[in-house]
């Protein structure tokens, strides 16, 4: 598949920036013209990953967040990376309402919204070292063939 | 992330405005656990008309006020939540322990 357009940002770990990344994701994303629900499902699935990144690979203190964009001619490709502290388990993190962290009042529920609103994730961990987490969405775009061609 | 309260009676609407993740989330619980405990509410009501996002960091913050208002024999309902924010609360299973309503006065009638 061609890649179309491609584009990256990098910010620190601050939880300002959880709004920051999802906008500038998703407004690189608009490019493919995907729908009101589709924008959103990419919105919630960056926070989440981005969360992620700020609480549990930087477990609070300061680092730098990655994401690399690509478009494609029917998905988006997101990858999310930190040089955290990594995920020693990897199938129990992805487990609904696991969390690390249970008196912070998180709901453990970050890597299933991501599943569920992304067609594919996939993790990528090494303690010590950093987590790579990887979302495609597929834009269908049904709805640009629906729009009046004028000749 | 704005936060408004009412109060009726024993109850308490809270109505949130903009988006919550995990960044707003750690104001927004502050204050209304503020409000919880600066009078003898019994019940309470999320009001989401004016909520335009919610990652899963909603979820902590709405168990948490429910666990708050469970310990004082309340109940606590949601009412108005958009698309997006009904399919985060149907992934967490929310809608099973509480309530949705049509309105903040069908919640008040019936909690």
């Amino acid at each position: 598949m061609t890649v179309k357009n491609e584009m990256k940002v990098e910010f620190l770990s601050k939880s300002s920036n959880e709004s920051f990344a999802r906008v500038v994701v998703a407004a690189f994303a608009s490019q493919l013209d995907p729908t009101i629900e589709e924008l959103t499902d990419i919105k919630t699935a960056v926070s989440e990953a981005v969360t992620n990144a700020i609480i549990h690979g930087y477990n609070s203190d300061l680092g730098y967040i990655n994401i690399r964009c690509k478009l494609m001619d029917t998905c988006v490709e997101i990858i999310i990376e930190d040089e955290g502290e990594g995920i020693e388990d990897i199938e129990l993190a992805r487990q609904p309402l696991y969390t690390s962290q249970p008196e912070m009042e998180r709901s453990g529920m970050g890597f299933t919204v991501m599943e569920t609103f992304m067609d594919r994730v996939e993790i990528e961990s090494e303690k010590g070292r950093g987590t790579r987490v990887k979302m495609i969405k597929v834009i269908p775009g049904v709805h640009k063939s629906s729009k009046i061609v004028k000749d | 992330m704005q936060v408004k309260f009412k109060k009726m009676n024993r109850q308490l609407v809270v109505k949130l405005e903009g988006e919550l993740d995990h960044h707003t989330s750690i104001e927004i619980r502050e204050k209304i656990d503020r409000e919880i405990n600066k009078s003898p509410i019994k019940d309470l009501i999320f009001d989401f008309e004016k909520l335009s996002f919610m990652d899963s960091s909603g979820i902590g913050v709405i168990i948490g006020r429910y666990k708050l208002i469970q310990k004082r024999n309340g109940k606590t309902g949601l009412v108005n939540a958009n698309p997006q924010v009904m399919r985060i609360i149907h992934i967490s299973g929310l809608h099973k322990i509480i309530p949705v309503f049509g309105s903040v006065n069908d919640a008040l009638a019936q909690m």
